[in-house]
Protein backbone atom coordinates (compact mmCIF):
# COMPACT_ATOMS: atom_id res chain seq x y z
CA UNK A 1 0.00 0.00 0.00
CA UNK A 2 2.94 2.24 0.60
CA UNK A 3 3.19 3.47 -2.96
CA UNK A 4 -0.50 4.29 -3.06
CA UNK A 5 -0.23 7.21 -0.69
CA UNK A 6 1.05 10.66 -1.48
CA UNK A 7 1.76 13.76 0.50
CA UNK A 8 -1.08 16.26 0.48
CA UNK A 9 -0.74 19.83 1.64
CA UNK A 10 -3.56 22.31 1.83
CA UNK A 11 -2.24 25.76 2.57
CA UNK A 12 -4.17 28.95 3.19
CA UNK A 13 -2.67 32.39 3.90
CA UNK A 14 -3.39 32.12 7.59
CA UNK A 15 -2.40 28.53 8.30
CA UNK A 16 -1.29 25.18 7.00
CA UNK A 17 -4.72 23.66 6.79
CA UNK A 18 -3.78 20.06 6.14
CA UNK A 19 -0.47 18.29 5.83
CA UNK A 20 -0.34 14.53 5.65
CA UNK A 21 -0.59 11.38 3.62
CA UNK A 22 -3.66 10.69 1.52
CA UNK A 23 -4.68 7.87 -0.78
CA UNK A 24 -6.98 10.02 -2.86
CA UNK A 25 -8.23 13.57 -2.95
CA UNK A 26 -11.36 14.74 -4.72
CA UNK A 27 -11.93 18.36 -5.60
CA UNK A 28 -13.80 20.67 -7.88
CA UNK A 29 -11.82 22.41 -10.59
CA UNK A 30 -12.97 24.96 -13.12
CA UNK A 31 -13.08 22.16 -15.70
CA UNK A 32 -15.04 19.71 -13.55
CA UNK A 33 -14.53 17.44 -10.59
CA UNK A 34 -11.33 15.47 -10.39
CA UNK A 35 -10.04 12.72 -8.16
CA UNK A 36 -6.31 12.46 -7.72
CA UNK A 37 -4.54 9.23 -6.86
CA UNK A 38 -0.85 8.67 -6.29
CA UNK A 39 1.13 8.77 -9.53
CA UNK A 40 -1.07 11.34 -11.23
CA UNK A 41 0.54 13.29 -14.05
CA UNK A 42 1.83 16.73 -13.06
CA UNK A 43 -1.02 19.18 -13.37
CA UNK A 44 -1.96 22.65 -12.28
CA UNK A 45 -5.67 23.34 -12.12
CA UNK A 46 -7.88 26.15 -10.89
CA UNK A 47 -10.32 25.28 -8.12
CA UNK A 48 -13.79 26.68 -7.71
CA UNK A 49 -15.71 26.81 -4.42
CA UNK A 50 -16.58 23.28 -3.47
CA UNK A 51 -16.05 20.44 -1.08
CA UNK A 52 -12.65 18.82 -1.02
CA UNK A 53 -12.67 15.18 0.04
CA UNK A 54 -9.51 13.73 1.49
CA UNK A 55 -9.32 9.94 1.51
CA UNK A 56 -6.87 8.52 3.96
CA UNK A 57 -6.16 4.95 4.97
CA UNK A 58 -7.96 5.56 8.24
CA UNK A 59 -11.00 7.33 6.81
CA UNK A 60 -12.31 10.25 4.83
CA UNK A 61 -12.24 13.93 5.67
CA UNK A 62 -14.18 16.74 4.09
CA UNK A 63 -13.59 20.46 4.03
CA UNK A 64 -15.03 23.51 2.32
CA UNK A 65 -12.55 25.12 -0.02
CA UNK A 66 -13.06 28.49 -1.65
CA UNK A 67 -11.09 29.80 -4.53
CA UNK A 68 -7.64 28.49 -5.10
CA UNK A 69 -5.58 26.22 -7.24
CA UNK A 70 -3.94 22.84 -7.02
CA UNK A 71 -0.49 21.84 -8.10
CA UNK A 72 0.01 18.12 -8.61
CA UNK A 73 3.58 16.86 -8.78
CA UNK A 74 5.12 13.45 -9.02
CA UNK A 75 5.25 12.81 -5.31
CA UNK A 76 2.97 15.37 -3.76
CA UNK A 77 -0.10 17.49 -4.16
CA UNK A 78 -0.25 21.09 -3.00
CA UNK A 79 -3.48 22.99 -2.74
CA UNK A 80 -3.35 26.74 -2.28
CA UNK A 81 -6.67 28.06 -1.05
CA UNK A 82 -7.64 31.61 -0.22
CA UNK A 83 -9.84 30.18 2.50
CA UNK A 84 -10.57 26.71 3.73
CA UNK A 85 -12.68 25.37 6.59
CA UNK A 86 -13.47 22.10 8.35
CA UNK A 87 -17.21 21.36 8.75
CA UNK A 88 -17.21 22.21 12.46
CA UNK A 89 -15.74 25.66 11.77
CA UNK A 90 -18.57 26.72 9.51
CA UNK A 91 -21.01 29.27 10.82
CA UNK A 92 -24.23 28.04 9.22
CA UNK A 93 -26.22 31.11 10.17
CA UNK A 94 -23.74 33.38 8.51
CA UNK A 95 -23.65 31.20 5.43
CA UNK A 96 -27.48 31.29 5.21
CA UNK A 97 -27.42 35.05 5.46
CA UNK A 98 -24.74 35.28 2.79
CA UNK A 99 -26.75 32.98 0.56
CA UNK A 100 -29.84 35.15 0.89
CA UNK A 101 -27.87 38.30 0.25
CA UNK A 102 -26.25 36.86 -2.85
CA UNK A 103 -29.56 35.52 -4.18
CA UNK A 104 -31.23 38.88 -3.73
CA UNK A 105 -28.41 40.59 -5.51
CA UNK A 106 -28.61 38.21 -8.45
CA UNK A 107 -32.42 38.46 -8.62
CA UNK A 108 -32.43 42.24 -8.47
CA UNK A 109 -30.83 42.24 -11.93
CA UNK A 110 -29.56 45.76 -11.51
CA UNK A 111 -26.74 46.81 -13.76
CA UNK A 112 -24.47 47.95 -10.98
CA UNK A 113 -24.44 44.49 -9.42
CA UNK A 114 -21.23 42.61 -9.96
CA UNK A 115 -22.76 39.35 -11.20
CA UNK A 116 -19.59 37.30 -11.05
CA UNK A 117 -18.95 38.33 -7.51
CA UNK A 118 -22.51 37.63 -6.41
CA UNK A 119 -22.43 34.23 -8.04
CA UNK A 120 -19.15 33.41 -6.38
CA UNK A 121 -20.53 34.47 -3.01
CA UNK A 122 -23.57 32.28 -3.58
CA UNK A 123 -21.41 29.31 -4.51
CA UNK A 124 -19.34 29.76 -1.39
CA UNK A 125 -22.41 29.99 0.83
CA UNK A 126 -23.96 26.91 -0.75
CA UNK A 127 -20.76 24.94 -0.28
CA UNK A 128 -20.66 25.87 3.37
CA UNK A 129 -24.31 25.00 3.97
CA UNK A 130 -23.96 21.77 2.04
CA UNK A 131 -20.97 20.61 3.99
CA UNK A 132 -22.28 21.68 7.39
CA UNK A 133 -25.52 19.80 6.71
CA UNK A 134 -23.69 16.54 6.10
CA UNK A 135 -22.22 16.05 9.52
CA UNK B 1 23.67 76.72 38.07
CA UNK B 2 19.99 75.92 37.66
CA UNK B 3 17.94 76.11 40.79
CA UNK B 4 17.00 72.97 42.70
CA UNK B 5 13.36 73.40 41.82
CA UNK B 6 14.09 73.61 38.11
CA UNK B 7 16.21 70.49 38.15
CA UNK B 8 13.56 68.63 40.10
CA UNK B 9 10.85 69.62 37.66
CA UNK B 10 13.00 68.61 34.70
CA UNK B 11 13.76 65.26 36.29
CA UNK B 12 10.11 64.54 36.93
CA UNK B 13 9.19 65.30 33.35
CA UNK B 14 11.93 63.04 32.02
CA UNK B 15 10.80 60.34 34.41
CA UNK B 16 7.22 60.40 33.18
CA UNK B 17 8.35 60.38 29.55
CA UNK B 18 10.54 57.40 30.39
CA UNK B 19 7.54 55.60 31.85
CA UNK B 20 5.57 56.19 28.69
CA UNK B 21 8.32 54.96 26.39
CA UNK B 22 8.83 51.92 28.59
CA UNK B 23 5.12 51.07 28.43
CA UNK B 24 5.13 51.57 24.66
CA UNK B 25 8.09 49.27 24.35
CA UNK B 26 6.27 46.57 26.29
CA UNK B 27 3.15 46.97 24.20
CA UNK B 28 5.01 46.76 20.91
CA UNK B 29 7.05 43.76 22.02
CA UNK B 30 3.80 41.90 22.77
CA UNK B 31 2.40 42.97 19.41
CA UNK B 32 5.62 41.95 17.74
CA UNK B 33 5.31 38.41 19.06
CA UNK B 34 1.84 38.16 17.56
CA UNK B 35 2.89 39.76 14.29
CA UNK B 36 5.85 37.40 13.99
CA UNK B 37 3.55 34.39 14.26
CA UNK B 38 1.31 35.95 11.63
CA UNK B 39 4.24 36.44 9.28
CA UNK B 40 5.46 32.90 9.85
CA UNK B 41 2.16 31.15 9.13
CA UNK B 42 1.70 33.03 5.88
CA UNK B 43 5.17 32.09 4.68
CA UNK B 44 4.43 28.57 3.31
CA UNK B 45 1.49 29.89 1.29
CA UNK B 46 3.57 32.69 -0.09
CA UNK B 47 6.56 30.47 -0.95
CA UNK B 48 4.48 27.83 -2.69
CA UNK B 49 2.66 30.52 -4.59
CA UNK B 50 5.90 32.06 -5.72
CA UNK B 51 7.31 28.73 -6.86
CA UNK B 52 4.20 27.85 -8.80
CA UNK B 53 4.02 31.18 -10.57
CA UNK B 54 7.75 31.14 -11.25
CA UNK B 55 7.39 27.64 -12.70
CA UNK B 56 4.53 28.70 -14.93
CA UNK B 57 6.37 31.72 -16.22
CA UNK B 58 9.56 29.80 -16.79
CA UNK B 59 7.64 27.28 -18.82
CA UNK B 60 5.75 29.77 -20.89
CA UNK B 61 8.61 32.18 -21.45
CA UNK B 62 7.51 33.38 -24.86
CA UNK B 63 3.87 33.50 -23.94
CA UNK B 64 2.22 36.80 -24.68
CA UNK B 65 -0.07 37.71 -21.87
CA UNK B 66 -1.12 41.14 -20.64
CA UNK B 67 0.28 40.39 -17.17
CA UNK B 68 3.72 39.75 -18.62
CA UNK B 69 3.95 42.80 -20.85
CA UNK B 70 4.39 46.43 -20.27
CA UNK B 71 1.23 48.25 -21.19
CA UNK B 72 0.94 51.56 -23.03
CA UNK B 73 0.53 53.70 -19.98
CA UNK B 74 3.69 55.01 -18.34
CA UNK B 75 1.88 55.61 -15.05
CA UNK B 76 3.24 53.76 -12.09
CA UNK B 77 1.24 52.65 -9.10
CA UNK B 78 2.97 52.23 -5.78
CA UNK B 79 1.38 50.37 -2.92
CA UNK B 80 3.08 52.02 0.00
CA UNK B 81 2.87 50.17 3.29
CA UNK B 82 3.62 52.28 6.34
CA UNK B 83 2.14 52.54 9.82
CA UNK B 84 -0.77 54.46 11.27
CA UNK B 85 1.21 55.61 14.26
CA UNK B 86 4.53 57.32 14.62
CA UNK B 87 7.28 56.90 17.22
CA UNK B 88 8.79 54.03 15.31
CA UNK B 89 12.19 55.51 14.56
CA UNK B 90 13.00 55.77 10.89
CA UNK B 91 10.53 53.09 9.90
CA UNK B 92 8.07 55.24 7.96
CA UNK B 93 10.50 57.65 6.39
CA UNK B 94 12.72 54.79 5.20
CA UNK B 95 9.85 53.26 3.24
CA UNK B 96 8.85 56.61 1.78
CA UNK B 97 12.42 57.37 0.74
CA UNK B 98 12.33 54.31 -1.51
CA UNK B 99 9.84 56.16 -3.65
CA UNK B 100 10.77 59.80 -3.20
CA UNK B 101 14.52 59.29 -3.69
CA UNK B 102 14.05 57.12 -6.78
CA UNK B 103 14.28 59.00 -10.08
CA UNK B 104 11.86 56.62 -11.79
CA UNK B 105 9.06 57.96 -9.65
CA UNK B 106 8.00 61.53 -10.21
CA UNK B 107 5.01 63.44 -8.95
CA UNK B 108 3.53 63.31 -12.45
CA UNK B 109 3.76 59.62 -13.25
CA UNK B 110 3.17 58.05 -9.86
CA UNK B 111 -0.05 57.14 -8.13
CA UNK B 112 0.17 56.10 -4.51
CA UNK B 113 -2.07 53.50 -2.91
CA UNK B 114 -1.41 54.18 0.72
CA UNK B 115 -1.70 51.66 3.50
CA UNK B 116 -0.95 53.52 6.70
CA UNK B 117 -1.75 57.15 7.46
CA UNK B 118 1.91 58.12 7.93
CA UNK B 119 2.76 57.20 4.36
CA UNK B 120 -0.42 58.78 3.04
CA UNK B 121 0.24 62.13 4.72
CA UNK B 122 3.94 62.06 3.95
CA UNK B 123 3.41 61.45 0.25
CA UNK B 124 0.66 64.01 0.13
CA UNK B 125 3.06 66.57 1.56
CA UNK B 126 5.58 65.71 -1.16
CA UNK B 127 2.85 66.46 -3.71
CA UNK B 128 2.42 62.88 -4.84
CA UNK B 129 -1.03 61.82 -5.94
CA UNK B 130 -2.64 59.52 -3.38
CA UNK B 131 -5.37 57.57 -5.16
CA UNK B 132 -6.65 55.35 -2.41
CA UNK B 133 -6.23 54.99 1.29
CA UNK B 134 -6.44 51.59 2.94
CA UNK B 135 -5.07 52.63 6.28
CA UNK B 136 -7.54 50.65 8.38
CA UNK B 137 -5.87 47.51 7.05
CA UNK B 138 -2.75 48.30 9.03
CA UNK B 139 -4.47 47.96 12.41
CA UNK B 140 -4.74 44.21 11.94
CA UNK B 141 -3.75 42.91 8.51
CA UNK B 142 -6.12 40.24 7.19
CA UNK B 143 -6.16 38.51 3.84
CA UNK B 144 -9.35 40.20 2.66
CA UNK B 145 -7.64 43.59 2.91
CA UNK B 146 -4.94 42.38 0.55
CA UNK B 147 -7.61 41.05 -1.79
CA UNK B 148 -9.34 44.40 -1.87
CA UNK B 149 -6.15 46.30 -2.67
CA UNK B 150 -5.11 43.70 -5.22
CA UNK B 151 -8.44 43.85 -6.98
CA UNK B 152 -8.31 47.61 -7.26
CA UNK B 153 -4.79 47.87 -8.69
CA UNK B 154 -5.33 44.93 -11.02
CA UNK B 155 -8.46 46.40 -12.50
CA UNK B 156 -6.56 49.64 -13.10
CA UNK B 157 -3.80 47.68 -14.76
CA UNK B 158 -6.17 45.70 -16.96
CA UNK B 159 -7.92 48.89 -18.06
CA UNK B 160 -4.52 50.25 -19.06
CA UNK B 161 -4.65 53.20 -16.69
CA UNK B 162 -1.42 52.18 -15.06
CA UNK B 163 1.51 50.46 -16.67
CA UNK B 164 3.45 49.17 -13.70
CA UNK B 165 2.64 48.21 -10.15
CA UNK B 166 5.17 48.39 -7.36
CA UNK B 167 5.00 47.41 -3.73
CA UNK B 168 6.99 49.33 -1.13
CA UNK B 169 7.17 47.60 2.22
CA UNK B 170 9.56 46.54 4.95
CA UNK B 171 10.93 43.03 5.18
CA UNK B 172 11.09 41.73 8.71
CA UNK B 173 14.45 40.03 9.01
CA UNK B 174 14.58 39.88 12.79
CA UNK B 175 13.79 42.08 15.75
CA UNK B 176 16.65 44.48 15.10
CA UNK B 177 16.94 44.31 11.30
CA UNK B 178 14.16 45.50 9.02
CA UNK B 179 14.83 46.12 5.37
CA UNK B 180 12.73 48.59 3.38
CA UNK B 181 12.10 47.02 -0.01
CA UNK B 182 10.61 48.01 -3.33
CA UNK B 183 9.41 45.18 -5.58
CA UNK B 184 7.70 45.18 -8.92
CA UNK B 185 4.41 43.30 -8.91
CA UNK B 186 3.31 43.76 -12.50
CA UNK B 187 4.15 43.24 -15.27
CA UNK B 188 5.98 40.12 -14.20
CA UNK B 189 9.40 40.06 -15.71
CA UNK B 190 9.91 36.59 -17.10
CA UNK B 191 13.69 36.96 -17.11
CA UNK B 192 13.88 38.12 -13.52
CA UNK B 193 11.75 35.39 -12.21
CA UNK B 194 13.20 32.48 -14.18
CA UNK B 195 16.75 33.40 -13.26
CA UNK B 196 15.78 33.21 -9.61
CA UNK B 197 13.90 29.95 -9.79
CA UNK B 198 16.88 27.79 -10.62
CA UNK B 199 18.05 27.64 -7.08
CA UNK B 200 14.58 27.50 -5.55
CA UNK B 201 13.19 24.45 -7.28
CA UNK B 202 14.98 21.20 -6.71
CA UNK B 203 14.59 20.05 -10.27
CA UNK B 204 13.63 22.83 -12.64
CA UNK B 205 13.86 20.70 -15.76
CA UNK B 206 11.34 18.21 -14.51
CA UNK B 207 8.89 20.95 -13.73
CA UNK B 208 9.29 22.82 -16.97
CA UNK B 209 8.89 19.80 -19.19
CA UNK B 210 6.17 17.90 -17.40
CA UNK B 211 3.69 20.32 -15.90
CA UNK B 212 0.27 20.34 -17.53
CA UNK B 213 -2.28 23.05 -17.15
CA UNK B 214 -5.98 22.85 -16.93
CA UNK B 215 -7.37 25.13 -18.31
CA UNK B 216 -4.73 26.28 -20.81
CA UNK B 217 -1.70 28.15 -19.43
CA UNK B 218 -3.07 31.52 -20.58
CA UNK B 219 -6.31 31.06 -18.71
CA UNK B 220 -4.58 29.54 -15.73
CA UNK B 221 -2.34 32.58 -15.59
CA UNK B 222 -5.43 34.77 -15.64
CA UNK B 223 -6.71 33.06 -12.55
CA UNK B 224 -3.46 32.58 -10.69
CA UNK B 225 -1.75 35.94 -11.18
CA UNK B 226 -4.40 37.88 -9.20
CA UNK B 227 -3.95 35.40 -6.36
CA UNK B 228 -0.21 35.80 -6.66
CA UNK B 229 -0.54 39.58 -6.40
CA UNK B 230 -2.88 39.25 -3.45
CA UNK B 231 -0.49 36.95 -1.67
CA UNK B 232 2.41 39.32 -2.29
CA UNK B 233 0.40 42.21 -0.90
CA UNK B 234 -0.68 40.15 2.07
CA UNK B 235 2.93 39.12 2.62
CA UNK B 236 3.90 42.79 2.47
CA UNK B 237 1.23 43.70 5.00
CA UNK B 238 2.17 41.10 7.59
CA UNK B 239 5.91 41.66 7.16
CA UNK B 240 5.46 45.40 7.47
CA UNK B 241 3.24 44.98 10.50
CA UNK B 242 5.94 42.93 12.20
CA UNK B 243 8.63 45.40 11.11
CA UNK B 244 6.63 48.34 12.41
CA UNK B 245 6.43 46.83 15.85
CA UNK B 246 10.05 45.77 15.73
CA UNK B 247 11.12 49.27 14.77
CA UNK B 248 8.95 50.83 17.45
CA UNK B 249 10.26 48.45 20.08
CA UNK B 250 13.81 49.40 19.19
CA UNK B 251 13.06 53.12 19.11
CA UNK B 252 11.29 52.96 22.46
CA UNK B 253 14.06 50.86 23.95
CA UNK B 254 16.69 53.46 23.10
CA UNK B 255 14.36 56.25 24.23
CA UNK B 256 13.96 54.51 27.58
CA UNK B 257 17.67 54.06 28.06
CA UNK B 258 18.27 57.69 27.07
CA UNK B 259 15.70 58.75 29.65
CA UNK B 260 17.43 56.66 32.29
CA UNK B 261 20.74 58.24 31.44
CA UNK B 262 19.23 61.71 31.68
CA UNK B 263 17.62 60.88 34.99
CA UNK B 264 20.87 59.73 36.54
CA UNK B 265 22.59 62.83 35.19
CA UNK B 266 19.86 65.08 36.61
CA UNK B 267 19.89 63.26 39.95
CA UNK B 268 23.58 63.96 40.25
CA UNK B 269 23.04 67.62 39.44
CA UNK B 270 20.13 67.81 41.88
CA UNK B 271 22.14 66.26 44.70
CA UNK B 272 25.03 68.54 43.98
CA UNK B 273 22.76 71.60 44.05
CA UNK B 274 21.18 70.39 47.31
CA UNK B 275 24.58 69.89 48.92
CA UNK B 276 25.68 73.29 47.67
CA UNK B 277 22.66 74.99 49.22
CA UNK B 278 23.18 73.18 52.56
CA UNK B 279 26.82 74.20 52.62
CA UNK B 280 25.87 77.75 51.80
CA UNK B 281 23.27 77.86 54.57
CA UNK B 282 25.74 76.47 57.08
CA UNK B 283 28.35 79.02 56.07
CA UNK B 284 25.79 81.77 56.46
CA UNK B 285 24.69 80.54 59.91
CA UNK B 286 28.26 80.19 61.12
CA UNK B 287 29.14 83.58 59.72
CA UNK B 288 26.08 85.07 61.42
CA UNK B 289 26.86 83.37 64.74
CA UNK B 290 30.47 84.56 64.75
CA UNK B 291 29.33 88.09 63.95
CA UNK B 292 27.09 88.14 67.04
CA UNK B 293 29.62 86.74 69.49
Amino acid sequence: MADKVFNLQIISPTRIFFDGDATMVEMKTSEGEIGVLAGHIPLTAILTPGVVKIHQEEGTKEAALHDGFVEIRKDRVTVLAESCEWPDEIDVERAEEAKERAENRIKSGRKDVDMLRAELALKKALTRIDLAGRK
Amino acid sequence: MASMRDIKRRKESVQSTGQITKAMKLVSSVKLQKAKVGAEVSKPYFDTMYNTVAGMIAKSGQMSHPFLQKSQSDKKAVILITSNRGLAGGYNSNVMKLVTKDDRFTQENTVVYAVGTKGRDGMDRQKFQVAQDYSEAMNEPVYSDAMEIGKEVLSQFVRGEIGEIYLAYTIFKNTVVQIPTLTKLLPIDAEDISSETEDISEDPIERITLMNYEPEPEEALDAIVPKYINSLIYGGLVESYASENGARMQAMDSATSNAEEMISDLSLKYNRARQASITQELTEIIAGASAIS
